[in-house]
């Protein structure tokens, strides 16, 4: 109670030094300046500088200064790479939250904020992106609100999306509460968690799967390989193993570069984490690898393998599936943490793969010109490197400040 | 009168064309769907099972369409220049007699609904075939499936019409459209929106035929009621030995279109797009969205089970534990 008091008045009374303690990391101004000249922010800073003609004229010009903008192509990289690339990954914190608090794998525990922020983080910006690709942004919340479309799967993923980035908020609340130094309320929203999780679930499971569903609507525009009655779990099993692999991911990075952030729960858990979601990681990859053969034998398209496009879809298939997950095999057998590390950005960029041909390459395969018309413009380029940028400094911005690879200590024993 | 004509078509009608009743049912399916969409759960259950048992859709009964008869079109472009004053659209660079346009085959924009274009006759050189695209009102149209904000309708009368105040621009109904028809005006920064032709719906209210239809010298272009029209078609082709492909474009594709097209050359030879499904394509996603009620009632249950399960495994570890303390002491 004393301490509530004590966090409380902190907040109100002193201004400057609650500032500097919890948004420049307690350093005073000059010395946080100093600290931010590193490469990789010049890096960052140099690409959001270059991509600023490309938003500024996007908003001032229409699309049409910016992405091909043709009737046959309406949808370009920016969508395949912001919404269809990156949702998959951003299961990371559903499936954290699900194994940890409803499946029973406590030695989840340490990494299930580290899932929750990543994911969480990720929708929204998968929603940024859509504030760039829609003809008006302003209009976003008119699915939610003005019109309803029932019978859209458009609909149902953003309906979905939606109510899954609240969902996600609050399960990260915990760690915002206690960066700021609230107890009542943390106590309230921890106890609604595994309620939270279980919506999650459901949210999570209708909206990766409906991501494929959109493109059942599709049957002659998309190539028979990639056409299937089964997009809808191809989308949602693969989401499965994408997430842990983003996981296995987030985990490496935090240890490298955020290890004074870790608490030694953190640093203690993530070798055996990263073999556990490892092993999970290629069941799932066989899995899916069994429903993509299973799908190419129900509609009989063994034939359409020996094709350019069948070449292009055993390369995604076998090349960008099959062997991460006999390298992801290997690394858990022998324990070796670069292998199974490997084999997870193998795996992503497979899963990357995947999306970008159902949306791009596979799309419209007979068109004439077609490959003219995926290739994304310079500016579409920009501003997909300027938001991936973003991304990643808030990501880092909340990881050097908010309880996140460790728990806050007056907090350890709520959860 | 409508029902009599129905009757007579007998085998060689249109499958399940609807009558209102269908018709009715189809409202009940999608409206099934808005509880499906919105996480309702044990109603929509039984209300799925219903919904698979049903005919298939057929569009609004006794509804207009138009039918376009390509061995008649001389590529005068009359109705392009109809189209474009009807709806105040904005001037072209090159003027509607200009004969260079046909260099280039071109498509529905944003200041155009409809345009024609010049093809090869494989059957006679010198005769080349004109093609007149526009949106072709689909009697269950893709585009309004797909619309996340239901900025569609297909009118009773047989226009499928949108509202643009409703569109936010995702432009899904591109994606969703077999037949590559709604345009986006992306040069707009503030005010862009999707672009298609609504078949003069407002003139149709009005009891005139669409601009197109009444601009067209050579009757290429006829308006009136779908049922009609096909009767029209079939007798043209029979009529007319050889001068037809035995096919009524729109007939059966993609579930039927208010717009129908013959044709004295194969129709993929005009541009058509190959492959379009006979069935409506919001059957394609129906299976899809009728299993998300699904997901709703399950998972919960199942998820819930499974917590309940590890929650009891953790309470009898502890208890052990306690009685292997409490031996201790």
């Amino acid at each position: 109670m004393q301490e509530t008091q004590a966090a409380s008045s902190g907040f109100f009374n002193g201004f400057a030094p609650w500032f500097m303690n919890k948004l420049l990391m307690g350093r005073s101004w000059p010395d946080y300046a100093r600290s931010l000249a590193t490469p990789f922010n010049v890096m960052a800073v140099a690409i959001l500088i270059v991509s600023i003609p490309s938003f500024y004229s996007r908003y001032t010009q229409g699309l049409s200064s910016v992405v091909h903008a043709s009737a046959e192509y309406p949808w370009g990289l920016l969508l395949s790479w912001g919404i269809f690339a990156g949702e998959p990954l951003y299961a990371c914190g559903f499936l954290a939250a699900t194994a940890y608090y409803v499946l029973g794998y406590k030695g989840f525990k340490p990494l299930v904020r580290l899932g929750v922020m990543a994911g969480m983080l990720g929708y929204m910006f998968a929603a940024s992106y859509l504030l760039i690709d829609l003809g008006r942004p302003w209009r976003l919340y008119f699915p939610m609100a003005v019109g309803f479309g029932p019978s859209s799967v458009l609909f149902i993923v953003a309906w979905h999306v939606c109510l899954y980035v609240n969902v996600q908020l609050l399960e990260f609340t915990p760690a915002i509460l206690e960066w700021l130094g609230s107890k009542r309320i943390h106590k309230w929203v921890v106890s609604a968690t595994v309620g939270l999780v279980i919506l999650g679930t459901v949210l999570t499971t209708i909206h990766q799967s409906a991501l494929g569903a959109m493109y059942l609507i599709t049957p002659h525009k998309l190539h028979p390989l990639w056409y299937s009655s089964y997009l809808p779990v191809f989308f949602l099993s693969s989401a499965v193993f994408a997430a842990m692999a983003f996981l296995v991911m987030l985990m490496a990075v935090s240890v490298k570069y955020f290890r004074h952030m870790c608490d030694s729960a953190f640093v203690d858990s993530v070798e055996r984490n990263t073999i556990t979601l490892g092993k999970g990681i290629a069941l799932s990859m066989y899995v899916y690898f069994a429903l993509k053969v299973i799908g190419v034998a129900k509609d009989g398209l063994w034939s359409s393998l020996a094709t350019p496009y069948g070449y292009w879809y055993l390369f995604e298939v076998a090349g960008m599936l099959l062997l991460p997950a006999v390298l992801m095999t290997y690394g858990v057998k022998s324990s070796n943490m670069f292998a199974i590390r490997a084999a997870s950005v193998w795996a992503m960029l497979g899963i990357v793969l995947n999306r970008v041909n159902v949306n791009l390459v596979a799309y419209n395969w007979s068109m004439p010109d077609h490959f003219k018309h995926i290739t994304p413009p310079l500016p579409e380029t920009l501003m997909i490197l300027s938001m991936i940028t973003l991304q990643l400094m808030v990501m880092r911005w909340i990881l050097n400040r908010m309880p996140v690879l460790g728990q806050a200590s007056a907090y350890r024993d709520v959860h | 009168m409508s029902s009599k004509i129905k009757r007579d078509r007998g085998p060689r009608g249109v499958v399940g064309n609807g009558s209102l009743d269908t018709r009715g049912q189809g409202m009940t399916r999608r409206s099934f769907l808005t509880i499906g969409a919105l996480g309702g759960c044990a109603a929509a259950c039984s209300a799925a099972t219903n919904a698979s048992a049903q005919q298939p859709l057929g569009g609004w009964p006794d509804s207009y369409g138009m039918l376009t008869d390509f061995t008649m079109c001389v590529g005068c472009r009359s109705c392009e220049k109809a189209c474009n004053e009807e709806n105040g659209l904005p001037k072209p660079e090159l003027s509607f007699d200009d004969e260079r346009v046909f260099n280039e085959e071109r498509r529905p924009n944003a200041s155009a609904y409809t345009v024609v274009n010049r093809h090869e006759n494989p059957a006679d050189p010198d005769r080349p075939v004109y093609r007149k695209i526009q949106c072709n009102h689909c009697l269950e149209p893709a585009c309004a499936t797909a619309c996340p904000i239901h900025a569609y309708t297909k009118t009773p009368e047989g226009p499928v019409i949108y509202d643009k105040d409703l569109c936010f621009g995702c432009r899904y109904c591109m994606i969703a459209c077999p037949f590559y028809v709604p345009a986006y005006d992306y040069d707009s920064a503030f005010d862009p929106k999707i672009v298609k032709c609504v078949m003069c719906y407002d003139r149709i209210r009005d009891g005139r035929a669409p601009a197109c239809a009444e601009a067209c010298p050579m009757g290429a272009v006829t308006f009136g009621k779908r049922d009609k029209l096909l009767e029209l078609a079939r007798h043209r082709i029979e009529d007319g030995p050889g001068r037809y492909m035995n096919h009524i474009y729109g007939e059966r594709e993609a579930g039927g279109t208010s717009w129908l097209y013959i044709s004295g050359v194969p129709f993929t030879e005009l541009g058509f797009p190959e492959g379009v499904p006979d069935r409506p394509m919001i059957e394609l996603t129906q299976n899809y969205l009728d299993s998300v009620p699904m997901v709703f009632t399950v998972w919960p249950a199942l998820f819930g089970l499974v917590y309940g399960a590890m929650r009891r495994k953790d309470k009898q570890q502890d208890n052990a534990d306690d009685e292997v303390r409490s031996d201790g002491r």
